[in-house]
């Protein structure tokens, strides 16, 4: 086993072993932060597929994740008034059950992926990055000022929605719900890490005259990546929308894209447990500093500079070692 | 006469006041070797870059295979069949040397939208990859990374994805360029064969490999092709001998 | 609707796109010679305006808090410079992006602890408190008049110093080729430092100038960065004249379509919808502009390099 393989094992057991300090401790909010972290992991996970693989530096992705959780929160929110979402051409109503939810976040962060991705490829470097941030801004501007939904002040979903089988409600088995979630998305990322379209889309990212040249389009490849990414984004927007049991524009928010970067940055770019590492590392950091100081983000910054200037590859990095993933 | 594999008509093409191709008439015909040479800054990177589609052209035609490609971009027809290699490398430098082959040989196999099998392990790929490494004789290189290859392996490496795409044709753009005298040595004798699988546009330099391969061989001056020919009609061309042996001799 | 407020609005929508300007010279010229992309910026901005605001507060006098805010940023910018930031300039954006998103935290929190949560608030110069009336008879603040005075001033200042100073001759060098300079002999570190000094100082000013409209507050730099940064990607990054440009733009797109878009829906909606609607896509407006721009052009509108 390679060391990367056994801090993976680590971050595994850990979050396996939550339920368990949870009830020695007897403090439930140790499951609410952990599901927190694995939602965030989940959304950097997203990222990671853009961001490591294809190298595409988005600094929009709170679009995903917050239409990912508008869709949640609209969808719960016209199931509980009995109001149709939409009654033409056909009638839409609004639903609790995650399993119709999830697919119809993904549904709406892949077309919105689709369109922003389809216009910003068009660029690159700074300007793709720019260009990202410009596409999140718009839909959170609107989210703001569109009254329909709670504009500024947000939506609340009153009652978490339903998995069948089980009582979301009960910390433990939505954190347990979330953790699957994380772990298919992992399998899967590793999959399309290794398989020919991954391959394809590190090509791109290291040369994409190279790719052109032995024929095989950049731009469509970089598009579908693109759009897979917004989707697992947007998955974990619903989730985190279901656990706050609440959406409000700030999930669309510039500092949200720059959260889900840090995440993946913080963990490892471009390495299959680099979000997990990264979104753990900054949320326990955030609840152990937080309460000695109010000035924790203080230390946040110190930490993150120290991590870019002197501990490139992330968390992963320093405790691996070796090169990145592909 | 059969119809020629590649036939380039009136190529032009113009950078401001810089006409880099003008008017240029090329072509290249089954199991030939076509060496197109010329001083520096004679365009021929540039015609290359337009035959391949990587620049569009201002005016004129490319047939290839017998189908109009002149609106095709480069993926379209890197895809009809048309390889190319980099006169600088270029190379995916964290990739092995194998996986960049396999990129070339994915290209041809398909399933590029195939997100799930493992690729790696895929002897679909990987066999044809081998195949085209040991061809270029980079097989004992195949787990070496890109950028750790020395400077004469990456120019191999370039002939082995070319060879991996098996192409109706080759662009060549001085593979021979840094290979040391060994190396220029070897390759000649593999181009040599190469002909007969399928045609070479060769762009080269070193007038050694050129006299001992070409079979015509096309001067281009300033964006202008001046003649065209087999070697020793082009030795004795008294425009050729003034415009370009004058200046910079074999 | 009249034509005075037309007017009016039209000159807000100056007064603001000079303000960006003076954001956003800063952040193309940091990008244009040193290659770097300065997420915090903002910061910069946020401490010339708390400088203005202390300075004033302690000795009574704008003047004195506006020359306080030049200087503090400026110097605060060649710190970060010489600590942080010269350490990024061979980095990847990714690396920049990451590292200047982490200043920002230490900045807000530094001012923060320093300053508290509570807004502050300047006022403005008893000089220009008054109103002007402009040709045409419209009255226009005197204070926000002279902003856009100011901005004009600087942009003036700006494009004589690239153009004839020795300094201008460096950066322009610095910006078609990075290696050249350091060859013909000039301390690129200290140029380096110097170009980041002045857009820092240029950030604090922009900061100070909106403090007396605003409140002066932790997080003021940040909405203001990323309108920068549509700023200075829509005029083409590294362009000086792309950035004048592009602020203009940016100032006049978002004050007039604040302004118009709900007088336009108000023509086939009912009033109440016609605002939510209108002021709705008028805050989207500049990011449509950007899109729209970065589609059409995908390196700005005078820019040259991806």
């Amino acid at each position: 086993m390679n060391r990367e393989t056994a801090i993976n094992t680590v971050l595994v057991a850990g979050l396996a072993a939550v339920p368990l300090i949870a009830s020695a401790f007897d403090d439930p909010f140790i499951v609410t932060l952990a599901t927190r972290i694995v939602i965030f992991a989940l959304a950097g996970v997203g990222l990671n597929l853009a961001l490591g693989y294809g190298g595409l530096v988005s600094f929009g992705h709170a679009a995903f994740f917050g239409l990912g959780g508008y869709a949640a929160g609209i969808l719960a929110s016209h199931a509980l008034n009995y109001e149709p979402l939409a009654t033409w051409p056909f009638e839409i109503s609004g639903t609790t059950q995650m399993l119709v939810i999830w697919p119809i976040a993904m549904v709406v962060s892949a077309f919105a992926a689709l369109v922003i991705g389809a216009l910003s490829l068009r660029t690159s470097g700074v300007y793709f990055i720019m260009i990202t941030l410009a596409f999140a801004q718009m839909i959170f501007f609107f989210a703001i000022s569109w009254p329909a939904y709670g504009g500024e002040d947000g939506l609340s979903i009153y009652v978490r929605n339903q998995f069948p089988g089980m009582n979301t409600l009960d910390p433990t088995s939505f954190f347990l719900l979330a953790c699957a979630i994380l772990a298919l998305a992992l399998l899967f990322s590793s999959r399309l890490s290794a398989s020919r379209f991954g391959l394809a889309l590190k090509g791109a990212r290291q040369n994409d005259q190279r790719l052109a040249s032995v024929g095989i389009g950049p731009f469509r490849v970089r598009l579908t990546a693109f759009v897979i990414s917004g989707m697992i984004t947007g998955l974990a927007g619903a989730l985190f929308a279901d656990l706050n049991r609440f959406v409000s524009p700030s999930m669309l928010s510039w500092q949200t894209s720059g959260e889900i970067m840090v995440f993946v940055i913080l963990g490892g770019v471009g390495r299959l447990f680099g979000p997990v590492a990264g979104a753990a590392l900054f949320i326990i950091l955030e609840h152990s500093v937080g309460p000695i100081s109010e000035h924790w983000q203080f230390l946040l910054g110190i930490l993150l500079l120290a991590v870019v200037l002197f501990a490139r590859g992330g968390v992963i990095g320093v405790l691996a070692g070796g090169a990145r993933h592909g | 006469m059969a119809e020629p594999v590649l036939a380039i008509e009136g190529l032009s093409k113009r950078f401001g006041a810089v006409i880099a191709c003008d008017d240029v008439n090329l072509d290249l015909r089954e199991g030939e070797i076509h060496a197109l040479i010329g001083p520096n800054g004679a365009g021929k990177s540039t015609l290359i870059k337009q035959i391949a589609g990587e620049i569009a052209s201002d005016a004129g035609t490319v047939h290839f295979a017998g189908v109009d490609i002149s609106a095709l971009d480069a993926v379209a027809r890197a895809r009809a069949g048309l390889a190319r290699t980099f006169q600088v490398s270029s190379l995916a430098p964290e990739f092995s040397a194998l996986q960049n082959v396999m990129l070339a040989v994915q290209s041809g196999a398909g399933g590029t939208f195939r997100f799930l099998g493992r690729a790696l392990s895929d002897p679909a790929l990987t066999e044809p990859a081998m195949a085209a490494l040991s061809r270029a004789g980079l097989a004992e290189r195949a787990r070496m990374t890109a950028s750790d290859l020395s400077h004469g392996e990456r120019r191999q490496l370039e002939i082995a994805i070319a060879l991996a795409m098996r192409p109706k044709a080759f662009l060549l753009d001085e593979p021979m360029a840094g290979m040391g005298p060994e190396g220029s040595k070897t390759l000649t004798g593999f181009l040599d064969g190469l002909r007969e699988e399928a045609p070479i546009l060769l762009v080269e330099h070193d007038m050694d490999a050129v006299f001992a391969l070409a079979d015509r061989v096309s001067v281009l001056v300033y964006g202008k092709v001046i003649a065209t020919g087999g070697i020793d009609e082009i030795r004795a061309d008294p425009q050729v001998r003034e415009a370009y042996l004058g200046e910079e001799g074999p | 609707m009249s034509l005075i407020l037309l007017i009016e609005q039209v000159l807000n929508g100056l007064q603001f796109g000079v303000m960006l300007f003076l954001m956003a010279a800063g952040l193309t010229l940091v990008f244009g010679v040193m290659g770097l992309i300065n997420l915090a910026h903002g910061s910069l901005y946020m401490v010339g305006a708390f400088a203005c605001a202390a300075v004033a507060t302690a000795t009574g006098s704008f003047w004195l808090g506006l020359a306080a805010s030049l200087a503090a940023a400026a110097a605060a910018g060649a710190l970060v410079e010489i600590v942080v930031i010269r350490r990024l300039y061979d980095r990847d954006h990714l690396d920049q992006v990451l590292a200047t998103f982490a200043l920002i935290l230490v900045f807000s929190e530094a001012t923060r602890w320093a300053f508290g949560s509570f807004p502050l608030y300047l006022n403005v110069p008893p000089s220009l408190s008054g109103a002007v009336t402009l040709p045409g008879g419209i009255e226009y603040p005197a204070y926000r008049l002279a902003i856009i005075v100011v901005g004009f001033a600087v942009a003036a200042g700006l494009f004589a110093l690239i153009a004839k100073t020795r300094l201008g001759i460096q950066i322009r060098a610095g910006e078609a080729d990075r290696e050249m300079i350091g060859a013909l002999g000039v301390d690129i570190a200290r140029l380096y430092t110097i170009v980041f000094a002045l857009g820092a100082g240029l950030a604090g000013l922009a900061g100070a100038l909106v403090g007396t409209i605003q409140s002066v507050q932790v997080g003021m730099g940040e909405p203001v960065l990323i309108l920068a940064f549509v700023v200075i990607v829509i005029g083409g990054i590294g362009s000086i004249k792309g950035a004048l440009i592009g602020a203009l733009l940016v100032g006049l797109t978002d004050t007039l379509g604040r302004f118009l878009l709900p007088i336009v829906f108000a023509t086939f909606m009912d009033a109440s919808s016609a605002t939510s609607v209108g002021s709705a896509l008028a805050s989207m407006a500049i990011y449509v502009l950007m899109a729209g721009v970065l589609v059409a052009r995908p390196s700005g509108l005078y820019g040259v390099r991806a």
